[in-house]
């Protein structure tokens, strides 16, 4: 084995490993909607009046936030079929969304919570006076204003899921990372196929982080022509730093 | 019950490289982000832009994949072994995380409010002086909830060094659950909670930051 950079090899490796680039691609939206969905459920539970039950959804999610993703995904595929009475066996990309969405749900309910706090208390006070059901109070005036300013927010999250996405691959789902650890195994050489994967990554992150940038630009145009009272559009929730 | 007194103490074995790693992950990451951010703020065009190529790779790719062209890839490369995979973890990790740190370094200097560096500058003080006595103290505390959020971070990215062959928690852990089967989801869990609380008093102390932070900044 000798240990120089060899090109023909790298382009032998370049189509293998880029086949695993649709299952990253689809396991990283799979993902991104089932965190969406689910992170609406964290922030309606966070909303129930009751201060018990409150901590408890709060701890559950700091729980949840604060432990690493591979050991959640570890727990999901390895644990939860021995679990009695309720357990069952998942194919690997079932757990890896069921094990990520669930991590990043709890982060994207943070997003829709300082969506929801941005709105200005006179508007609830307002479709109160207009005697709105709680309903329609959500629907046609809290959400559609929550929702566009957060966007960036959201898109940040869905670039850093497609970050996290290879993770799957320790438990068997075989995206760019397990083909290129094929592709090693069988040439004896790990790394062309590697570099394949880097190069990959950046080419696809990259152009989506420039994306997000432009919708961030986007929306903040609209938010601020809009905004009646010249409020500033949403930033981070967590320490602001701009 | 005694299957929980079986456990602890095999995980509990895995507990001081987890806590070596993410020191020294700290250590280093924190020392890239100031002298990363610091050099994204520098008059030279070519420290900038050497800066920002590390901050876009680093960002740009996932730290699992680092980490693996660190370890793996990096002797065959350059023929250079790091001799260690505590090493290549650390490096990972506090490569990753001061990219990410650089940018939080850069904007909150550059958020604190312009009238302080003219008034510094009316009092005829230095380029040196001015950050270091008016701009720096000032940034720092909006640095601080950024800092605490990123700790927690890289606590959750220890785990990954377990992949390159170190005996963190999960190491023992993923390694009882072959001792019986049936154990498994007890052993994960109890992984989770070792995690969590040693993220504990990180969490409290990121709230405790964030108060902080609120005062005491000219905006």
């Amino acid at each position: 084995m000798d240990w120089n950079w060899k090109g023909e090899l790298f382009f032998e490796a370049l189509p293998f490993v880029a086949k695993g680039i649709w299952v990253t691609l689809s396991l990283t939206i799979v993902c991104y909607i089932f965190a969406l969905v689910f992170g609406f459920g964290w922030t309606f539970l966070k909303r129930v009046p009751n201060k018990a039950f409150n901590w408890v959804v709060t701890w559950v999610m700091e729980f949840i936030r604060s432990t690493p993703p591979l050991v959640q995904l570890y727990f999901i595929y390895y644990a939860w079929p021995e679990v009695p009475y309720i357990g069952a066996t998942l194919s690997p990309f079932t757990s890896a969304v069921i094990g990520l969405g669930i991590h990043f749900s709890t982060y994207i309910s943070e997003v829709y919570r300082s969506g929801i706090e941005g709105v200005d208390k006179g508007q609830w006070e307002a479709s109160t006076a207009l005697n709105f059901s709680t309903r329609q109070k959500w629907t046609k005036i809290i959400l559609p204003q929550a929702i566009p300013p957060t966007i960036p927010m959201l898109g940040n999250y869905l670039i850093i899921l497609f970050k996290e996405v290879p993770l799957a691959a320790v438990i068997g789902v075989v995206g760019i990372l397990h083909l290129a650890d094929d592709f090693g195994q069988a040439n004896f050489r790990f790394l062309e196929a590697y570099t394949v994967v880097a190069l990959l990554f950046l080419l696809l992150s990259y152009p989506s982080a420039l994306l997000v940038k432009q919708l961030e630009k986007k929306v903040n145009y609209r938010f601020d022509k809009k905004s009646p009272n010249g409020k500033k559009p949403l930033k981070e929730s967590k320490g602001a730093v701009s | 019950m005694s299957a929980l007194i079986d456990i602890f103490p095999v995980l509990f074995q895995g507990v001081k490289i987890t806590i070596t790693v993410l020191l020294g992950s700290i250590v280093v990451g924190y020392l890239m982000a100031f002298i990363a951010g610091f050099c994204l703020l520098s008059n030279n065009i070519v420290l900038r832009l050497i800066t920002r190529f590390y901050i876009e790779i680093f960002r740009g790719t996932s730290l699992i994949v680092q980490l693996f062209l660190l370890y793996y890839a990096l002797p065959m490369l350059f023929n250079f072994d790091l001799g260690s995979n505590y090493l290549a973890g650390v490096l990972a990790i506090s490569l990753n995380y001061g990219a990410y740190m650089a940018e939080v370094v850069r904007g909150s200097i550059e958020s604190v409010a312009q009238g302080q560096r003219e008034a510094a500058t009316a009092l005829n003080m230095s380029r040196f002086q001015r950050m270091r006595l008016v701009v720096f103290p000032q940034a720092v505390r909006m640095m601080l909830p950024e800092f605490g959020n990123y700790l927690i971070q890289m606590i959750k990215a220890t785990s990954l060094v377990s992949l390159i062959g170190m005996k963190d928690i999960l190491y023992y852990g993923d390694r009882f659950r072959f001792s019986d089967i049936s154990m498994t989801p007890l052993v994960f869990l109890m992984v989770l909670i070792f995690y969590f609380i040693i993220a504990l008093p990180l969490i409290f102390l990121t709230r405790k930051m964030e108060e902080i932070s609120k005062k005491g900044v000219a905006s």
